[in-house]
């Protein structure tokens, strides 16, 4: 009965260490594949071939992440990492600058049109890439933007949910800021500056986490418009270094180059945990 | 919408918003135009003109078995990866939610495969289920399960699914946990004085309070195993064997693509418009009805 002062809900009752156990179960069964990719890409290709293969790192690790940095399959992985970063950070860059204009413009001014361009902006958000693929290629292509950052890029950098976001934020700015720089004549430029840019801060970093994210994930239109391995990103380049027909696959440097795509966005992920989530939670909302 | 104060002047906010109203038109509505309209017609066999068929491209979409086949491909599919994102992620969240310390670890080691985007994801699955080289194959084999998703739609289908869950289980976890830490600590010590054990306060007290949440996700994962698994789906099987897991995203690109089938590819962007359409509709819905909660 003593419990109960302080252990109504059995908060450290008796399933503690039972909840460990499971949650370690978890993290475990979840971590797996990334260990197996892990361990595959510090062993040689026949300790691989020869199933089982070990569960623990060998001793390949400067071998097959050399190898796969330096001269890959197709082209070398450093090659195809610099244009996933150019990709993933000018989509996430450009995404939030014309979603902050177009939600100042829309906030702080009324002009012709600009209902008309709320439900433009808002109607692109039931339009994903994967919905209109055919005939985007046939824009990007007539622009000859195949095979170039450009046309990696602008497809991909219009976005309803961060002019949104914007939107609902700018909405919460006290009005007395905007009629005070009215009153002392500051051009409304001078305002976004001055004012909107620096409170929007955290809401900028946080939507920054979310979208370099999605530009590195991207894996369809990549695959599309980059028919030359030097445009390559490094997330669509992986499928393009299994051989084609009967040839066993280079496994360790396929797994090196798995976890080399995967670690820029954990970085991201596990360092900026807070924002990570704050930005997950409002771009959903 | 509220009084707020405004700047003066028409020019400079059409200037602003010009930046994303160009891209929307040039990437978004006249492709998604294009669509629609190349959806009416079908080229001649040396692609030197088109005939208009009017509906005539979704009339033979429909009265084709293998895309008929594909929707109910696609309504599986996005059930399964659903379910398994969903419930391992609850079963985790009610977890960690129990714990007080510790949690911040967990969380972070199971936020990991959040960061991995889905083709990454398809390639881990398919080594460890890989039928020459997988660990997991080949421990299914000693146990004398012959493993083989190559020639096995059923196992092919468990496969793609199990690899586009698993980084939804990140996804999920945060958004339940964040639910069960927001449930009032008083509404359940007043359960737990009532007698009522942990599962017991679980089933009647805060499942129904997590509701709102647990559709919220609903919806987002069923849009997500629309969209967002091609990745998935092209690493690991590329839809098949025999088609068993060409969902409709995944056979716009491969009609329009690899089969160079316009007029059709055009007709299935179409349908997946609607399809897009309803699940904002739902979504949205799902948003007012937080608002006036």
């Amino acid at each position: 009965m003593s419990k109960n002062i302080n252990g109504m809900v059995e908060k450290r009752g008796s399933g503690l260490w039972l909840t460990h156990v499971f949650m370690i179960i978890g993290v475990l069964i979840i971590f797996f594949p990334i260990w197996l990719a892990f361990v595959a890409s510090t062993v040689t290709q026949p300790e691989i071939v020869k199933p089982p293969m070990p569960l623990w790192p060998g001793d390949q690790f400067w071998e097959n992440y050399s190898k796969a940095l330096f001269s890959g399959v197709n082209v070398p992985v450093s090659t195809m990492l610099v244009n996933s970063f150019i990709m993933a950070i000018s989509i996430a860059i450009g995404k939030i600058i014309i979603s902050l204009l177009s939600a100042f413009a829309i906030v702080y001014f009324r002009f012709p049109g600009r209902i008309f361009f709320f439900w433009m902006i808002f109607l692109t958000l039931m339009l994903p890439v994967e919905v209109r693929i055919v005939p985007t290629y046939e824009v990007v292509a007539s622009f000859g933007m195949l095979n170039s950052y450009s046309g990696l890029i602008f497809p991909l950098i219009a976005s309803a949910t961060a002019t949104f976001l914007f939107r609902q934020f700018f909405l919460t700015i006290p009005d007395e800021l905007a009629e005070a720089s009215r009153v002392d004549g500051a051009s409304p430029m001078r305002f976004f500056w001055d004012i909107v840019l620096p409170m929007s801060r955290t809401n900028i970093a946080a939507l920054f986490v979310i979208l370099f994210i999605y530009g590195w994930n991207q894996y369809l239109w990549p695959l599309l418009i980059t028919t030359e391995p030097e445009m390559n990103t490094i997330v669509m380049g992986i499928k393009q270094m299994f051989p084609s027909g009967d040839d066993v696959a280079d496994w360790p440097v396929i797994m090196a180059t798995s976890i080399l795509a995967m670690i820029p966005p954990v970085i991201v992920v596990v360092g900026m945990q807070k924002l990570f989530i704050r930005g997950l939670v409002d771009s959903e909302k | 919408m509220n009084q707020r104060v405004t700047f003066r002047g028409w020019w400079l906010p059409i200037l602003l918003i010009a930046p994303q109203v160009l891209i929307s038109v040039i990437f978004f509505f006249y492709p998604a135009g294009q669509a629609i309209w190349q959806s009416l017609f079908i080229p001649d066999p040396f692609g030197l003109s088109s005939v208009f068929v009017g509906l005539g491209n979704f009339e033979f979409l429909f009265s084709d078995k293998f895309y008929r086949a594909s929707f109910v491909t696609t309504a599986v599919f996005s059930i399964l990866v659903t379910l398994c994102s969903m419930i391992p992620a609850l079963f985790l969240a009610v977890m960690a939610d129990r714990l007080i310390k510790g949690s911040g670890t967990y969380r972070t080691m199971l936020i990991w495969p959040y960061a991995v985007a889905p083709a990454i994801a398809g390639v881990l699955w398919l080594f460890m289920f890989n039928t020459r080289v997988g660990v997991v194959s080949w421990y299914l084999g000693q146990l004398g399960y012959d493993w083989n998703h190559v020639l096995n739609g059923g196992e092919a289908m468990g496969l793609v699914v199990i690899a586009s869950a698993w980084g939804r289980i990140s996804y999920n976890f945060l958004f339940f946990l964040a639910a069960l830490q927001a449930v009032p600590r008083s509404v359940i010590e007043a359960a737990a004085i009532d007698g009522a054990r942990f599962w017991k306060r679980f089933w009647t007290v805060v499942l129904p309070l997590l509701s709102p949440t647990a559709f919220f996700l609903l919806v987002v994962n069923i849009v997500y195993s629309f969209f967002e698994t091609f990745g998935v789906i092209h690493t690991i099987t590329s839809g098949g064997p025999q088609q068993s897991t060409t969902i409709l995203v995944y056979k716009v690109f491969a009609d329009g693509f690899v089969g160079q089938d316009l007029g059709s590819s055009a007709a299935q962007s179409v349908v997946l418009l609607f399809v897009v359409g309803l699940l904002t509709v739902i979504q949205f819905k799902y948003i007012e009805k937080k608002v006036h909660y």
